[in-house]
């Protein structure tokens, strides 16, 4: 009989390597252990709404009336909605072309893109075109065309930060790239050295990939690190030399925690240093509505603008947005209201500052709790043996997080879905769970890592956790 | 090589500072790709592959990314709905608002894609309303809500939130949708086919279209994968086909009889293509057919079922239009339940059947929901498929939502029963009338034939153009077809999609022209219409 075109030996190798552990082995133990009833605390994806962050209210209310317009005309709407909140509907409403079931502008509703255009001027200080500015179903969906443009082959290879977010390793298996990786230090913060950028690049081409472009991700992800301007502007002198495509992931921007260190964008850096560069180096950058303090995962909304791209290119870009049609658009009015939210004077101002400000003070206080948790661990920069977990046939962080599910019910990501140096072992955690949980689940993580140090400790060689 | 290679970076780079690009950039001569993969057999495929291939002169452009450089699938695949008559139309928008009066109309009229909301049709109250108490679940327990919301619509978004874990309607969903939606959606199956369904069969996507992306992923290893298509076809599958670096395999439905789907066909094609040396994978039906709008027969599809489980082939059903069926002596029958019947179960048959919000009385096209049933692969396939939708992590989940409204619609005896019903039966006759009335006015038109639109959202009548007008279109450097639906635009301000855009047998000419716009527009584009073909062909009859 001859293998079917479905038999697992047929379909796509490039789908069989592609790898994303976000969703990967510890997350479906956890979901059958939830399934038998064990509470289990995720603490694997950046989903804050599934960990009790409640949506912000005005949003909300301008998304349901556009769903349901006919809400506008009713004289009770008064009752459930405010004003500016019926505003800002109708606002939206008149930018579409039928309301939220008709596709849109490939690209997104053109007065949302302008939108967007305005708040990273602000946000920088320099011009943002919004036919530049494309909205997506996501940022993860316009990293995939963006990587599915340049991605022509194995010959073609992308520069990925390691440890990194999935989507990117995931993505360039998925389109049969090459990933060529570069280390962030960890000893030195999750810094960025120029030195090993060009290792890397150098080692890649002898082996006869061509490089096309740098991911980096700032703040970073699974790493948290923020980039300094001189790192920046270091970042882009290098993608000038090297002929490199910059892609800027900044889905985290608003997701600052301490104040020595404030985000700066790769394009205002990249205008900063001015003629020729920044004429010069093509630069793509991402942000989206499901991180920051508004945490709308489930929405799907994104957008990536442009800079120096040719029209050419920009039109075989639109080209592959058209065959999806459009993005989604109540997630597009998400993203109008994310970088439009209300402004003083409006009526529901003070409720918008008092849900955002403490979500995002409450995020900078779990932070805290979770590292100095981290830190009183045993051997948290730990030895143990890597014996037990390759007798388990499992790899050694795979093989601590999943003991660590088992008994606590903490579903975390196993270091090797990211990347990390050899002989390191880590893990990632958000820093997602309600707050009055935290000091329980910090308690728990460290009575079972210094029990587990206590039986799998290994005096003689050591890895480090 | 490598060190060539090397010396010619840093040479290039040297240039570059010294020189400011007035020299070609060394590192792009390495670059340039291999000429575009032919397209297969038939020339009048060709259209659906960029017929320009980027010159191999290297460009003086320094950029790493260029035209020149970019992946050549993506500058091979084309989608003419979005297309350039599409552009040539915003661009006489702009016009019209700029300088009022400039054109021989007052209005374009977008006729080129199934949009139905865009042209003014209303959505189906009782979902919107469902959707808008899920963006804002925490009014259900206030004592205002019944008061703008109806009862059974409340009660159906506590359901739906319950069903969410920490009825956390922003969080980031299991990757194939949330279980309590998938569990609605296989009860809609079974009771629309008498035959069970799986809850964990069914993968919720942002529309039909990613899941038929996520299919062509699976499927094609290289070019040497083919999938059998319909001509005409929906171009999502030859773009998607090409994207994702494969082969197309046609096969012709039958003009004459309504657009049939012959058996004998597919084998011949099949079969052709296997000489090739092309590997066929699946075959692709689409049913209700766009842009053909014909309805399958039941016995139709029972051949194709046992076509695909002799020839070992995925049967890739397409069923975003099963709510549109215009005819009383058709009626929509799911592949699922064709196979089912057939007493064919999960070793006989692999089946990915798709369905959307786009479509039927609904027409939700911006929300973006859809899902396939898969069913008949290997556990291990199964895990592949997660993977690759865990990579998106979920799909949005207001459209994930409607997806489940659509499948489980108000009942009999609901509050919202008779409304719902008014409108839906008001959107569905008034398409049916709608597909009459177009197809009697192209049948009318001179040189022009139109079949019936059984189903689906579209007409795609048959134009005898005159010589005379070929060769025009030949000096306009453009094909005749697009030559004629630039005229009309020109003329009208109607916006239609050239057949080529579709597939057409070589040598006929075609165009797609959507059922949508509004009932009382329809007889001043008809007028409109009819107006210009005869200008057109008195001006190039022969």
């Amino acid at each position: 009989m001859p293998p079917k075109p479905l038999d697992y030996e047929s379909i796509n190798e490039n789908v069989k390597r592609s790898q994303y552990a976000v969703r990967g082995e510890l997350y479906l133990r956890a979901s059958e252990l939830q399934k038998e009833g064990k509470k289990i605390i995720f603490t694997n994806v950046g989903n804050p709404h599934a960990l009790g962050q409640k949506p912000l209210s005005f949003p909300r209310q301008v998304v349901a009336l556009c769903q349901a317009p006919f809400l506008l005309d009713d004289p009770n709407v008064g009752l459930l909605f405010p004003a500016d909140a019926i505003a800002k509907a109708k606002h939206y409403l008149s930018m579409t072309g039928g309301g939220l079931g008709a596709y849109s502008d490939s690209r997104g509703i053109p007065g949302v893109r302008k939108e967007v255009a305005e708040f990273i001027q602000r946000r920088d200080g320099y011009p943002s075109d919004p036919e530049l500015i494309y909205l997506t179903d996501g940022a993860s969906k316009g990293v995939m065309q963006i990587l599915q443009t340049i991605i022509g082959g194995q010959g073609d290879g992308i520069l990925v930060p390691v440890p990194q977010y999935p989507l990117y390793s995931a993505t360039i298996a998925l389109l049969g790239g090459s990933l060529v990786p570069y280390y962030l230090e960890e000893t030195a913060n999750w810094g960025l050295d120029v030195n090993e950028l060009r290792q890397s690049v150098n080692q890649a081409r002898y082996k006869g990939i061509t490089v096309k472009a740098m991911v980096i991700i700032n703040p970073g992800n699974p790493t948290g690190q923020c980039l300094s301007e001189a790192n920046l502007r270091e970042v882009l002198q290098f993608c000038f030399e090297e002929n490199l495509v910059l892609l800027g992931d900044e889905v985290y921007q608003q997701n600052i925690y301490q104040d020595e260190r404030p985000f700066v964008s790769a394009k205002k850096v990249l205008m900063d240093i001015g003629p020729p560069i920044s004429k010069e180096v093509q630069l793509i950058s991402f942000h989206t509505v499901s991180k920051g303090y508004w945490g709308e995962c489930g929405q799907r909304g994104g957008y990536f603008e442009m800079t120096n791209i040719s029209p050419e290119t920009v039109d075989q870009i639109y080209k592959v947005a058209s065959i999806s049609l459009s993005p989604n658009v109540p997630a597009q009015i998400f993203m109008g209201l994310m970088v439009n939210p209300p402004k003083p004077g409006d009526i529901s101002y003070d409720q918008f500052v008092r849900e955002s400000k403490g979500i995002l003070e409450s995020l900078r206080r779990r932070a805290r709790i979770m590292t100095d948790g981290f830190n009183s661990c045993r051997n948290v920069v730990c030895n143990f043996t890597e014996e037990a977990a390759k007798q388990a046939g499992k790899v050694p962080d795979v093989f601590y997080c999943l003991k660590l599910l088992e008994a606590t019910g903490i579903s975390t990501v196993p270091g090797s879905g990211f990347g990390q140096k050899e002989g390191v072992f880590h893990l990632r955690t958000t820093i997602l769970p309600a707050e009055e949980d935290m000091p329980a689940i910090m308690d728990s993580f460290k009575k079972f890592n210094d029990e587990f140090m206590e039986q799998y400790e290994d005096h003689r060689g050591y890895s480090r956790m | 090589m490598a060190a060539s290679f090397l010396m010619r970076k840093s040479s290039a780079v040297r240039f570059r500072n010294l020189f400011n690009r007035s020299i070609a950039v060394l590192p792009n001569q390495h670059q340039i790709h291999h000429h575009p993969i032919p397209p297969p057999s038939s020339s009048s495929l060709s259209r659906f592959f960029s017929s320009s291939s980027p010159s191999m002169a290297s460009s003086d452009s320094p950029f790493p990314v260029t035209v020149h450089n970019i992946n050549p699938k993506v500058v091979k695949c084309e989608y003419a709905v979005r297309g350039e008559i599409v552009t040539l139309a915003q661009q006489l928008q702009e016009d019209l608002k700029a300088k009022p009066g400039t054109h021989p109309f007052d209005e374009i009229i977008y006729c080129n894609i199934g949009n139905p909301q865009s042209l003014g049709q209303l959505p189906i109250t009782f979902f919107r309303e469902v959707l808008a108490l899920c963006d804002i679940p925490s009014v259900l327990e206030k004592p205002e809500t019944p008061a703008l919301f109806s009862s059974d619509a409340i009660e159906r978004a506590w359901s739906i939130i319950d069903t969410i874990p920490g009825q956390a309607t922003g969080a980031y969903s299991h990757s194939q949708g949330i279980k309590g939606l998938r569990d609605t959606i296989a009860k809609g199956i079974e009771e629309r086919d008498d035959f069970p369904a799986n809850p964990n069969d069914i993968f919720l996507t942002d529309g039909a279209s990613p899941a038929v992306h996520m299919m062509m992923q699976l499927l094609l290893r290289s070019e040497k994968d083919g999938i059998l298509c319909p001509i005409p076809q929906y171009p999502l599958y030859s773009a998607s086909i090409a994207l994702h670096g494969g082969s197309l395999v046609p096969y012709y439905l039958n003009e004459a009889t309504g657009w049939g789907l012959e058996i004998k066909e597919l084998k011949k094609q099949l079969d052709a293509a296997k000489k090739d040396g092309i590997s066929v994978r699946a075959l692709v039906v689409i049913n209700p057919g766009n842009p053909t709008g014909q309805v399958l027969s039941e016995e139709n599809q029972r051949d194709i079922v046992k076509f695909c489980k002799t020839e070992g082939l995925v049967l890739l059903a397409d069923e975003v239009y099963q709510e549109n069926v215009y005819v009383p002596e058709k009626k929509f029958h799911s592949f699922k339940k064709v196979a089912r019947s057939l007493g064919f179960g999960d070793k006989d048959i692999t089946l990915a059947s798709f369905q959307s919000v786009s479509k039927g009385y609904y027409g939700e096209c911006g929300k973006r929901g859809g899902y396939m049933e898969i069913t008949g692969f290997s556990p291990e396939v199964r895990e592949q498929i997660y993977k690759m939708a865990s990579v998106n992590l979920c799909s949005n989940i207001s459209g994930q939502i409607l997806a489940s409204l659509v499948m489980s619609p108000p009942k009999v005896g609901d509050e919202s029963y008779e409304l719902y019903r008014a409108e839906r039966d008001g959107i569905l006759s008034s398409l049916a009338r709608r597909a009459k009335t177009l197809e009697e006015a192209f049948n009318k038109l001179e040189g022009v034939t139109c079949n019936k639109a059984e189903g689906a959202m579209y007409l795609f009548p048959q134009i005898k153009l005159p010589q005379k007008a070929i060769d025009a279109a030949k000096a306009a450097k453009t094909a005749p077809d697009n030559f004629y639906c630039r005229n009309l635009l020109h003329a009208t301000g109607v916006v239609v999609v050239p057949g080529s855009g579709f597939g057409q047998v070589p040598g006929t000419w075609h165009f797609r022209c959507t059922i949508l716009p509004q009932e009382d527009k329809i007889p001043a584009i008809v007028n409109r219409i009819t107006e210009f073909h005869k200008k057109f062909m008195d001006q190039y009859r022969k």
